[in-house]
């Protein structure tokens, strides 16, 4: 459906205060505006991100709440040495953050073709981090390791599987961002794919990127740069010994 | 209206099919129906399975018929086992704790309303709107689901304490895939709970149409953005918990489990866990929840109560801040649960100490409410008759509390029907009465139509007697030391006493009259729905924004217009003015007294 901005009302004299509907329009859930054609802020969707981001925290916060009491009741807590290729997962962690920024800043500049290759490297780098887990995984198990084996492992296999699940979720995002932007741009000509609102997204003519791309990019950034902070977290949560 | 000079107005018109329009919503006002039809559903069968219980207590030996339809072994002989009593009781709590008390007062009626009163089209994410609406049907089928399987519902209790919770089928029936599927459906229903907190939240503090600051918010947006704010903080944990108890279950691990446990004779192959590590995790969660159940009830109830009293809410910032502070201690006090657990004394003080604290801003909300029915020109409708109850139950229950609050009391009082009664009266019955309030308000902004004033009134007073009297005698029967969550007490000498079991058939009458008086609710609901005289668009005499656009809405709510707020939201009886109310987005007046 075609998009219709709305004029906000111009009435300026007695708004003393009050927030209004400001900044670059947004849209509908980043879906495609079909039948939300009315515009949301973009610092909505950073709220929304930023409220999921405290669940999250909670989330974790609960986890590490149960496993320092767990590791202080027990007498039965035998520390898991960490696997090798942890370390080289952290690193590739760390690099797919910087070519995620690498691709924001691209964004900045409009250049489509660099733009998508790097959200393309970022995504595949999260994929490599998801390979070397499971790697990590199954040297534990080699090491006759299992969830179960210790309160030590059944944490370390916990908190690991959950914090891949929150990245297989961002590695999404990333992708649905790729496809989104390619697939907009390949029907540039005439029509162009709404998404965020009902704002045209992908390639223009010159080949410059169209700016409905830009909060759906920042948002997903903001989460996978905490989820690289949050597997830091992790890792060193679970070389301490208490 | 206000912004009348805005030069482009676009309507727009919902989408056309029945499955995007009534089903697969992404309206909020639709959705925030399906909330509501969910928890009907819910809190009917949450009071089926509640007079079973009741009835259960009053008459043990006697054979309800058809009960073995419901279970085969449970109903065996249509009379009821003891585990089974315990597993109606857990499928009671859980479906009205989550499915009818958290769901309700703030997913239902909130996302009916709030976008509206905050002058927005709809939520911030629509799409995650419905997302969440649909998680939430998912999980309450997941529940009922345990009804069906051949191992029937679990009987742990809305708490799911371990190790009973813990272990699986050896410690009884429902234990086993029943407990599963418990933790499964609560995980689940985690998870659409806090995607409509966020969802909440992102609108309420992005979406505001201009003018409308937050010292300008109805104190219901106030309630239902603080409630989301516990709910985002609190769910995460208790999912942690659960996905901790489903690993104890099925992955062999020992998070909750201690060594040298024997169930049914057999030694548990698990060690080292801690049943008190879940009591920590699940009242951490469990008492924000309390008030994640209470709070929106509490922003209706301020809302109705100056509307009806024609006069501003007595102090309206003095509401929002005790608001902030209840939510605030609420995460502070999750030790009160758990005084006889062998906490250390100076915990125990403590966590009485903060829980006391807790009864200022409480109070300070109740005092707020009488100060401003106080004086004003009362109009007894039937929601504010609903408002009215909800403050007096919300005063018993929370007066009992203040003595469960004291550890030396309640080395006594715990774990007995005192507990129950506290909790039914300032939660349940309160929240339920906050939700009646809710309804009999806003029907007729949802369905354009005026709900039978005689017929509320009747169901009012039928509610209002029959609540106190089911659940006042409880204490006394608390006091008398009987034990919360036993189906028959008939070897227990100093509870077999004729006065006792007569209270109990009182409590039993009394809740079956109630159940029935809501028979009249539901009647008048339906017939209203089709028959009701028409509402127009402010029959109240509200000043919120959504009694400025007809009722029910259109798709967009304001068909295409951005209201504008000038004022504060309860300008009742204002001196001078023509009428006894100004609405929030009146302009002239304003500019008048400049
Ligand atoms: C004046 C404020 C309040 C105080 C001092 C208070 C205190 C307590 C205490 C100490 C207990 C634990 C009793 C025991 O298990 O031995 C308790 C239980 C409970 N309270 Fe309150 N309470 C207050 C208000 C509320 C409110 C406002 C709600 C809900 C809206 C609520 C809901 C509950 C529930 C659901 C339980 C029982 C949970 C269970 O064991 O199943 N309370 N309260
Ligand atoms: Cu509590």
């Amino acid at each position: 459906m075609q998009s219709e901005v709305l004029t906000p009302a111009k009435t300026e004299e007695v708004l003393d205060e009050g927030s209004g509907h400001g900044g670059p329009p947004g849209g509908g859930d980043f879906g495609g505006g079909d039948s939300r054609p009315w515009s949301v802020p973009a610092r909505a969707y950073r709220t929304g991100m930023w409220m999921a981001l405290v669940g999250i925290t909670m989330l974790f916060a609960a986890f590490t709440s149960a496993m320092v009491v767990r590791q202080g009741i027990s007498n039965d807590w035998a520390h898991t040495t960490l696997p090798r290729v942890l370390w080289l997962n952290t690193a590739i962690l760390l690099a797919s953050s910087a070519t995620l920024e690498l691709s924001k800043r691209v964004l900045a500049t409009n250049d489509f073709r660099r733009f998508t290759a790097w959200l393309d490297v970022t995504a595949v780098l999260g994929l490599a981090f998801i390979a070397g887990q499971l790697l990590a995984w199954k040297e534990l198990r080699g090491r006759g390791v299992y969830l179960a084996t210790n309160p030590s492992s059944s944490f370390f296999y916990l908190l690991t599987a959950a914090h891949g699940v929150h990245l297989v979720g961002g590695i999404t995002a990333l992708f649905y961002l790729v496809t989104r932007a390619r697939v907009g741009a390949s029907r540039q000509i005439g029509t162009l794919l709404p998404i965020d609102g009902g704002r045209p997204v992908g390639a223009s003519l010159e080949g410059q990127v169209v700016p409905g791309l830009r909060t759906p990019v920042e948002v997903t950034a903001i989460y996978w740069h905490f989820m690289d902070g949050l597997w830091i977290y992790i890792l060193i949560l679970m070389m301490t010994r208490l | 209206m206000a912004d009348m000079h805005v030069a482009a107005v676009h309507a727009h018109a919902a989408p056309s099919g029945f499955f995007r329009r009534y089903i697969f919503s992404l309206d909020h006002k639709v959705i925030g129906i399906q909330y509501w039809l969910l928890g009907l559903l819910a809190v009917l069968i949450g009071m089926a399975l509640s007079l079973l219980v009741r009835f259960h207590l009053v008459w043990p030996d006697a054979q309800i018929p058809l009960l073995h339809l419901l279970s085969p072994t449970g109903g065996k002989g249509d009379q009821m086992q003891p585990e089974y009593y315990l597993s109606l009781l857990t499928l009671h709590g859980t479906l009205m704790i989550f499915f009818v008390l958290t769901t309700v007062p703030q997913s239902g009626f909130g996302n009916f309303a709030l976008p509206i009163q905050i002058g927005a089209e709809d939520m911030a994410f629509p799409r995650l709107n419905m997302l969440s609406f649909w998680t939430t049907f998912v999980g309450m089928v997941v529940l009922l689901s345990t009804f069906f399987i051949s191992d029937g519902p679990p009987l742990a209790g809305w708490t799911a304490y371990p190790p009973l919770s813990a272990i699986g089928p050896a410690t009884g029936p429902g234990e086993g895939l029943g407990q599963t599927l418990w933790i499964v459906s609560i995980a689940i229903f985690c998870v659409g709970s806090l995607l409509g907190s966020l969802n909440f939240i992102a609108t309420t503090l992005d979406l505001r149409a201009r003018g409308l600051s937050l010292m300008r918010l109805p104190l219901t947006c106030w309630a239902w953005f603080i409630t989301a704010v516990l709910m985002l903080l609190s769910f995460a944990v208790l999912f942690a918990a659960g996905v901790l108890l489903l690993l104890d279950r099925v992955g062999g691990t020992s998070f909750f489990i201690p060594a040298g446990l024997v169930v049914s004779d057999q030694l548990v192959n698990h060690a080292g866990g801690s049943p008190l590590l879940w009591q920590h995790l699940f009242w951490f969660f469990g008492h924000p929840e309390v008030y994640v159940a209470i709070l929106p009830g509490m922003g209706i109830t301020s809302h109705i109560i100056s509307t009806f009293s024609r006069k501003p809410i007595f102090g309206y910032k003095a509401m929002i801040y005790a608001m902030c502070s209840i939510g605030f201690l609420g995460f502070m006090v999750w030790g009160h649960h758990m005084f006889v657990s062998g906490m250390s004394p100076y915990s125990g003080f403590a966590f009485s100490v903060l829980t006391m604290a807790i009864a200022v801003p409480s109070a300070i909300k109740t005092f707020n409410w009488i100060g401003t029915m106080i004086g004003g020109k009362l109009r007894l409708v039937t929601p504010m008759l609903f408002a009215i109850g909800f403050v007096s139950l919300f005063v018993t229950g929370g007066l009992s509390g203040i003595f469960l609050g004291q550890p030396a009391l309640d080395l006594t009082l715990h774990d007995s029907y005192f507990v129950i009664a506290h909790f039914h009266m300032v939660m349940g019955v309160a929240a339920i009465f906050g939700m009646f309030a809710g309804t009999y308000f806003w029907f007729p902004k949802a369905t354009g139509r005026m709900m039978n004033e005689t017929l509320g009134k009747v169901h009012f007073w039928l509610t209002f007697v029959g609540a106190y009297g089911i659940f006042m005698p409880m204490h006394y029967l608390g006091l008398e030391g009987h034990p919360r969550r036993y189906s028959t007490l008939t070897g227990v000498e100093f509870l077999n006493t004729p006065h006792l079991m007569h209270l109990h058939e009182f409590m039993t009458v009394s809740a079956f009259i109630t159940a029935a008086a809501q028979l009249l609710f539901l009647y008048n609901l339906a017939w209203s729905w089709f028959k009701g005289p028409e509402a127009g668009e402010n029959p109240w005499e509200a000043t919120t924004l959504e009694w400025t656009v007809p009722s029910p809405p259109p798709f967009d709510n304001f068909a295409g217009r951005h209201a504008v707020v000038y004022r504060y939201p309860y300008e009742f009886s204002v001196p001078g003015a023509e009428k006894d109310y100004i609405m929030q987005d009146a302009v002239e007046e304003a500019k008048k007294k400049k």
